[in-house]
Formats: C-alpha cells, sequence, structure tokens
C-alpha cells in the first residue's frame, strides 16, 4: 500500500524540492448501437510521477512501479535528468514556483457512480437506441458514456499536502439517417460535449429517451433539407457551438505556454503578443470572459493546480478589452505577466503545463426570442461537427450539425451541412447580443503538447449572435 | 536486467498466471503495452522541460460464455505484485460479465499463432541528449520533442496464442524559426548517427534561409499546387478517420461511401495499399491475427477493400482481413508515380509549394471534403522558381477532386513519416508517402 508522507519522508535531502503526485484513474466506456452491446471497456491506470527541483531546473519521472524500490529509481532519475539539463534550462525557477497547499476538493455528486450497475446503464441506453427508430431511414443508433472517477493526491518536501477526486460522466446519444445518397447524423449536443462533474443521476431515463427520440427525428428532417445559403449574414450560434467557439478562438491563443512557444512545434503559436495585455480590443464591448474554475458542476473545476497554485476566478477579457492570459506560475515568471492556475497534467506521466479550465463567457442581457426577433436575415446553428483553425488561432473554419434560417425575426426553415468561417477579432468584434441565460457543455479530449496530452475542460456560455459572417453549406 | 528483459519476464509469468486461473467456461486474450521512455521538449534550444516515464499496462478481454468484458490495468514488472493485480481484475471482469447482456458480435479466442521479434537499437545516454541536440543548433531558434526509449507490444491467450514485439526507437520531431517563418522536420530511428542528425538539421537551416523573404500574401481561390510528402501525409491522415473502416461504411459514416459505391472517382495515379514489408509496426492485431503483408485498398482510383475487423465481419457477414478494431490504416502506404523530384519546380510552373498541412477537419464528409491550413515551408513559385514563403492559407477541397480528375503527377520517390503520438503512450508505426501536384487546389481564406 502506497504511503505518500512516509514516502516523501525517506526521500527528502535528494533534491532541492520534491514532489510526489501520486494518480488513480478508473475510465468506463459503455456504448450501446441498435440496442445491442458494442463497446464494454473499463481501464484503470495508476502511477507516481516524481518532480524534483535541481540547480533551478525540475526533473520528471513517472513510474507504474509503486513499490518503494520504484519510486526511488524514478527519484534517481528525475535528478539525473534535471542535472544534465539544467545548464540548458529555459528559465531558471525555484521552489517558489510550487507554493505550499493544502486542502481538498470533491466534485458534487448526488447519487454515486458505484451505485448505478452497468447493467443499469446498458438497461437505458438499449431503450435509448430503440427510441430512436422513428423511421426506416435512421441507419445508425448509438448511446455512449465514458465516466471516469479520479484521484490526484500531491505531497512535497515543502509541506504541501493536497487531494482532488473527480467523478466526470461524458454522455452522447446520435443517429444518422441514410436516403437518396444523403447522409446526416444528429447528436445530443455534438460528440462528448454534454459532459459534466456529476455522480449517477446524469442518467435520468426520461430525459435521455426525449432528447434520443427528437435528434432522431432532426436527422430524419436534415435529409429533405435545403444546404445551407452561402452568404454573409447574421449567425445566432447556440451554446453547444459557443464551447467549440470559445474553445479555439479565446481559450488555446490565451494560453502562455502558446505566446512563449513552448508549443510551436505542434498545437501551435498565437496571434496575441505578451504587449497586447491590457490594449487589445478582442471582442465587442459585450464580451466578458472568465476563467472559472469555481463553476459547481463544470469539467474543469478544481480547488488547486498541479503546481499547488489555488484556483480562483479571474477575468481574462473585460468589456471586449484582453486583460489577463492563461498560464501557470512558471509561465506568469517567464512573461512578468499576472496568469490563473491552470498548470495541469493529464495523469502521473506527464509533467503539467498552462491548460485552458473552464473558460466561460458570461452572461448578456438579451432573451433569446428578443436576439432572433432581432435578425432580419441571418442562421442559428447548433453543434458542432467540424473544427479547424490555424497554429496562430486566426483563421477558423467550423462546422455544425444543425441549422435554422432566420427571416424576418422568425425561425424558418432548416437547412443541412451550415458551416461558418472567419478571423478572431474581428469575428468577436461583431458580437452583437449576448444571452441572459447560458449551458454548460465540455470537452474530455481537450489535446495538446510535447509529450502529447488530453484534459478535461469545460465551457459555460449564453446564446450569442454575430453580423456578418460567411456561412456556406456543403 | 534492461527494461525489456524485465518486462518480458514478468509479462510471461503474470499472462500464464491469468490464463491458468480461467474456468472450463471462459476464455481470454492478454495484450501488453509497455513502454520506458525520455521525453525533452526544447524550445529555444533550451530545455523547457524532460521528463522520463516507466509504464506498463495489461488488457484484459474474457469471455465468460456469450458475454465479453474488456479490462485495462497498471502493472509494476513485479511479478508477485502483478499476479494479485491480475487475479483482483479477472474477478472484476468475471462480474462485468455477469451484468452486461450477451455480445451478438463477439469474436471466438483462437490460436493465431506465434511470433518473438526483439530488436535492439543504439540510443543515446539519457545524460548525452541535450548537448547532441542543442551543440549542433546553436544559433537557432529550435523547438521540438525528442523522444526515445524501448517500447514493447505483446499478447497471448488462452488457445495458445503468442506474440512479442519489442523495439528500441527514437525521433526528433523539430522546427527551426526565424521569427513567425518555419520550417519542420524529423530525425528518427532505431540507431542515433551525431552526423546524420547534424546533416538533417543543416538540410532544415537551408530549408529556413529559403525563408528569409518578404511573405506574400494570396488571395482565396483555385491554384495549381504541388503537396510535398509531409503535406500528402497530413492528408493521408484523413484515410485514418473512418474513411476506409467497413464498419463506418455500414453505419454511415465513411467518407469514401460515395467511391465504394461507384458515385464518385479518384485518379488512376492513386493507389493506396497496407504494407507491413516497410517494418513500421508488427504484422499481427490486438486479437493477434496476422495482416496480410501487403493489401491494396485503393487501386487505380478505385476502392479494392476496406478494412474488416473480425468483429465487422461477424456483424456484416463478410470476411475479415485481420483489420485492427478501429479499421484504421496501421502500415499506410500511397504508392509512387513518375515525376522526378528535380523536375517538380518545372512542373508546378507557376503555383504554391507547400511542405506541410495542418489541422485538418471534414467540412463535408459524404463529399470527402476536407477543410485544413497549410503550415511551415510553404512558397509561391513563378516560372518554375520559388518567389515568396507565402502567408498562410486556409483549404477547403475534396479528396474526389484533388486526388480525382485534378491530380496530375505523382512523385517517383516516397518518404517515410513516422509514428510521433505521444498520447498517453508512444505509438508504433509509420507511413511511406510520395508528393503529388494537383490542380485547381481550392483556398478560401
Amino acid at each position: 500500500m502506497l504511503h505518500l508522507e512516509r514516502t516523501m519522508n525517506s526521500l527528502k535531502g535528494t533534491a532541492d524540492w520534491i514532489s510526489l503526485r501520486h494518480v488513480t484513474e478508473k475510465t468506463t466506456f459503455r456504448t450501446v448501437r441498435d440496442e445491442k452491446p458494442d463497446r464494454n471497456h473499463i481501464s484503470f491506470d495508476q502511477g507516481v510521477m516524481v518532480e524534483v527541483l535541481v540547480d533551478g531546473h525540475f526533473g520528471f519521472a513517472g513510474t507504474s512501479d509503486l513499490s518503494d524500490s520504484g519510486i526511488k529509481r524514478a527519484l534517481h532519475k528525475a535528478v539525473s535528468i534535471a542535472k544534465a539539463a539544467a545548464l540548458h534550462k529555459v528559465h531558471a525557477f525555484s521552489a517558489d514556483h510550487r507554493p505550499v497547499a493544502e486542502g481538498k476538493y470533491s466534485s458534487p455528486v448526488v447519487k454515486p457512480l458505484d451505485s448505478f450497475s452497468a447493467k443499469e446503464i446498458s438497461d437505458i441506453f438499449v431503450e435509448a437506441t430503440r427510441a430512436m427508430s422513428v423511421s426506416d431511414k435512421i441507419v445508425s443508433r448509438s448511446a455512449t458514456a465514458m465516466i471516469v472517477e479520479t484521484h490526484f493526491h500531491t505531497v512535497t518536501s515543502s509541506g504541501s499536502d493536497f487531494e482532488q477526486r473527480f467523478s466526470i460522466v461524458s454522455t452522447d446519444f446520435s443517429a444518422t439517417a441514410g436516403a437518396g445518397g444523403e447522409m446526416q447524423t444528429r447528436s445530443d449536443s455534438g460528440g462528448l460535449a454534454r459532459c459534466l462533474q456529476i455522480g449517477a443521476e446524469v442518467f435520468d431515463r426520461a430525459s435521455i429517451i426525449d432528447r434520443s427520440k427528437k435528434l432522431a427525428n432532426e436527422a430524419v428532417e436534415l435529409l429533405s433539407a435545403e444546404n445551407c445559403p452561402d452568404t454573409s449574414m447574421d449567425l445566432l450560434l447556440a451554446p453547444d457551438q459557443m464551447t467549440l467557439q470559445v474553445h479555439e478562438s479565446i481559450g488555446h491563443p490565451l494560453e502562455y505556454d502558446r505566446i512563449l512557444g513552448d508549443e510551436r512545434n505542434y498545437a501551435g503559436w498565437s496571434f496575441v503578443k505578451p504587449e497586447d495585455f491590457g490594449k487589445l480590443q478582442y471582442g465587442s464591448k459585450l464580451m466578458n470572459v472568465t476563467f472559472d474554475p469555481t463553476v459547481s458542476d463544470a469539467m474543469a473545476s478544481y480547488a488547486f493546480d498541479d503546481s499547488g497554485h489555488k484556483a480562483t476566478k479571474e477575468f481574462l477579457i473585460h468589456d471586449g478589452l484582453l486583460i489577463r492570459g492563461l498560464g501557470g506560475l512558471e509561465s506568469q515568471s517567464r512573461l512578468n505577466l499576472p496568469g490563473v492556475a491552470n498548470f495541469r497534467s493529464s495523469s502521473w506521466n506527464r509533467a503539467p503545463i498552462d491548460r485552458m479550465a473552464n473558460i466561460n463567457l458570461e452572461p448578456g442581457t438579451s432573451k433569446l426570442e428578443d436576439m432572433i426577433a432581432s435578425v432580419e436575415r441571418g442562421v442559428f446553428m447548433q453543434a458542432n461537427k467540424s473544427w479547424s483553425i490555424d497554429d496562430y488561432r486566426n483563421k477558423f473554419q467550423f462546422g455544425c450539425e444543425y441549422g435554422q434560417l432566420i427571416e424576418n425575426g422568425k425561425l424558418t426553415k432548416t437547412v443541412k451541412n451550415p458551416n461558418y468561417r472567419g478571423t478572431t477579432v474581428k469575428f468577436w468584434n461583431n458580437l452583437k447580443a449576448v444571452s441572459e441565460v447560458r449551458e454548460t457543455f465540455g470537452s474530455p479530449f481537450c489535446g495538446k503538447g510535447e509529450p502529447n496530452q488530453v484534459i478535461r475542460v469545460g465551457h459555460t456560455n449564453p446564446y450569442c449572435l454575430f453580423t456578418n459572417v460567411e456561412v456556406f453549406g456543403a | 536486467m534492461n527494461f525489456t528483459e524485465k518486462t518480458k519476464l514478468a509479462f510471461n509469468a503474470v499472462a500464464d498466471h491469468l490464463l491458468g486461473n480461467l474456468k472450463s467456461h471462459e476464455q481470454a486474450l492478454v495484450n501488453l503495452h509497455a513502454e520506458e521512455s525520455l521525453f525533452v521538449r526544447f524550445n529555444g534550444n533550451k530545455v523547457r522541460q524532460n521528463t522520463h516515464v516507466e509504464q506498463r499496462s495489461l488488457s484484459l478481454q474474457l469471455q465468460k460464455d456469450k458475454k465479453t468484458a474488456n479490462i485495462t490495468f497498471s502493472i509494476t514488472g513485479e511479478i508477485e505484485e502483478d499476479k494479485k493485480r491480475a487475479d483482483f481484475w479477472l474477478e472484476q471482469a468475471r462480474q462485468e460479465c455477469d451484468l452486461l447482456p450477451e455480445d451478438p458480435y463477439q469474436v471466438p479466442i483462437k490460436n493465431n499463432g506465434t511470433s518473438d521479434s526483439t530488436f535492439k537499437g543504439t540510443l543515446l545516454s539519457d545524460e548525452d541528449v541535450v548537448k547532441a541536440i542543442t551543440a549542433p543548433a546553436v544559433g537557432t531558434d529550435l523547438a521540438g520533442l525528442y523522444c526515445a526509449g524501448p517500447i514493447i507490444s505483446a499478447n497471448k491467450n488462452s488457445q495458445g496464442q503468442s506474440h512479442w514485439f519489442a523495439t528500441e526507437n527514437f525521433f526528433v520531431d523539430y522546427s527551426l524559426y526565424l521569427g513567425e517563418k518555419a520550417v519542420k522536420s524529423i530525425y528518427a530511428g532505431t540507431s542515433w548517427d551525431q552526423k546524420a542528425f547534424e546533416e538533417n538539421l543543416a538540410q532544415t537551416k537551408n530549408q529556413l534561409n529559403l525563408m528569409d523573404r518578404p511573405k506574400k500574401v494570396l488571395q482565396p481561390g483555385a491554384y495549381r499546387t504541388y503537396l510535398a510528402p509531409g503535406a500528402v501525409a497530413e492528408l493521408s491522415t484523413m484515410f485514418a478517420w473512418g474513411a476506409l473502416s467497413f464498419n463506418a461504411y455500414k453505419q454511415g459514416a465513411s467518407a469514401m461511401q460515395r467511391l465504394a459505391d461507384k458515385e464518385r472517382s479518384l485518379s488512376p495515379l492513386f493507389n493506396l495499399r497496407e504494407n507491413f514489408s516497410m517494418g513500421l509496426t508488427h504484422q499481427y492485431n490486438s486479437l493477434g491475427e496476422l495482416a496480410p503483408e501487403k493489401l491494396d485498398l485503393i487501386k487505380a482510383g478505385e476502392l479494392q477493400s476496406f478494412l474488416i475487423s473480425s468483429r465487422s465481419a461477424k456483424e456484416y457477414g463478410v470476411t475479415s482481413n485481420a483489420g485492427d478494431s478501429g479499421e484504421s490504416p496501421r502500415a499506410m502506404e500511397i504508392l509512387p508515380g513518375t515525376l522526378k523530384k528535380d523536375e517538380i519546380l518545372k512542373e508546378l510552373g507557376t503555383g504554391l509549394y507547400l511542405s506541410n498541412l495542418h489541422y485538418l477537419n471534414w467540412s463535408d464528409r459524404l463529399n470527402a471534403r476536407i477543410t485544413g491550413m497549410t503550415r511551415y515551408a510553404c512558397f509561391w513559385v513563378e516560372n518554375g522558381e520559388i518567389v515568396a514563403p507565402i502567408a498562410d492559407l486556409r483549404f477547403d477541397e475534396s479528396l474526389f477532386d484533388c486526388l480525382g480528375a485534378n491530380l496530375l503527377a505523382v512523385t517517383d520517390f516516397q518518404e517515410i513519416d513516422p509514428q510521433v503520438s505521444t498520447y498517453e503512450s508512444r505509438a508504433l508505426g509509420g507511413k511511406k508517402i510520395p508528393g503529388m501536384l494537383i490542380k485547381d487546389f481550392k483556398f478560401t481564406l
């Protein structure tokens, strides 16, 4: 049985500073397709990341061998590679970049995940895929859940001891309809975007069946819909698509490790320069964006990042003006700019890097019906299905599953294959209205880093109306 | 005992222990992934972070009557501890089987043979890596990742099947910068050769010198375009995104549906196959089935076969070709053509020379339409001469056009595009890809 505090006591003195981060993570996938079991897989991963500070450089060594000898071997490896790199380090760090932290965090859970059996999930999912049989044009019906129970526990030689337990469920229900050479898919808000820190209460049978029927009907409806027109017009985005829009065109370009160039060889750089903070009018006055790890059920809510930095809500963009970026204590020192607590790793086998967490557009004052009524000619798009943006996070093109034309203030025809493209700052400066209501979505799979890491992100967003956007169909 | 030897001893002992504990109505398959990796991340030709990782995991598939449970769990390499973990997770798998409905497409476990391959490499010592890379790159702005160490994939099953594949390899996936202009390269292999790395670096520096001119800003439109092997490799990743999966085709999610249904066609110049003789990964899949050494998927522009797993074969009543569970290519090769390297610029004439593409996604899957960006060393060419690097462009183009009637020529040479993915663990494999000359490649932003 691993005892972190005892192990730490036996290691003290071998480096200028030491940390042990023990991670256990159980991930369960359940998929039912066409009323039959398709994928049932449980993964249980655990290991320890040993982190040391030597000559102003942090070295990392992760191991799945949790014995005393395994951890000591990792410690010696971390020390030796830190020494080898210290003369060529990108910046001189100190133990101040790892503040002392104590405390515990747990996801808000009403009904614990282990109170709900594989059979109960399977039964609901069979019923959900059966409910999607709304037409003989439906060719594929699926229901998926990704259930994560994870525990991070960190102790350091400087006295930190903090634990965080996360209970996370991501679901998707999806139907594909086909006829006459056409294929259309509707999902439950786009892939696994419906993801929360939550318990088994998320498996609400009535809600799941209702949503499954609705999206199957919409898939069939799309088969006979016209293509989205190719033109420039007003664009109203639902909160599920705003998730992607905020993530790609605000979250990533504000990450300090991108601005510093750490990420240039993989995910890319950023059009944002250090001198832009406090000066760049990123969007219209209606644009207020926060880093908010305190939202109760969002994917990336937590009390501390992996450095021990306490997580607090911070404004990134206020009245459209860029004021703060997404960087942990190391990046803040390198850039001499204020940041946030976002130095996070995917698991025990990766070093932390700057990640977004919950990045949210704050609510506005408009009612959705008034926003629609204000549009003479536009399109309302829901549920992301395609995303691409350049390595500076400037030129983007995004596609949605379901579109509806807005004509003379009313939703009229459904349109298929709705896409739009633009450039980041121009697009956000065309933000014309923001709804007072918001919904929370996210992603379990934000990829970044060398070596590569996926991380969980949350986005709570309103409906947003943009003017003069280039939209197009297939 | 080194990492590979220790892991082999532990895997054999623990897998045999687990398989030996099965009951009469149970069958099982055990897959191992293990790696010992050094990752060194560079920025500005300095070390940003360095991480050493030792990880091992076992994936158990238990078949109990017509029920199927799949469980992956970490192991330590210490035999007695790992036997305890195997006992625990076998019992969990039994309980999982009791709760789940019958699996109608369960693939019966059988003996698909035995293989045992261990390839030793010559790798830099962990302490020498930083100097070996930064010293010849002094004066450059280098960013990227060095990754190296043993990587192991193995499986055993209750019918006596046993496969073992271990290799030691490395890659330096890097780019050099001149302000915002950059050139990308990868040096990879199994035996580190300092001279070869320095030659690779010198070539990249030379390419970067070509970027030292003002950028040309082009208007959206259709341009005659040469895609270098690195750009075609990025384009080819879309074939791994469900396009060649038989299950995706049956579920309405394959971008090659219209090719399969003979509604659209690709160029007779376009040939794509699986080719395990390249030796970039093992031939057996995660069930231990031996894939054909070579398998034509698209030949002279026509679909020859989808990749079909045994599970899909059972569901749809067709014959498996040992596609892995995701039915994506594992050893993709796009065959060469006749365009010679020294004739590329002349044949391009006036247009775009693109070394790399970035962030591709379907903009209309049914029509195999893709959007993405140009990236790194991309140039405007006039009358066969490189004139200037370009400001990045967004493209939106159908494979049925750019690999169809608009495909003018394929190079007579190919380049290896090694697998450099490190999500959760290091991936094996790679592709062999030529360059392509295309007319009217469409740019939108």
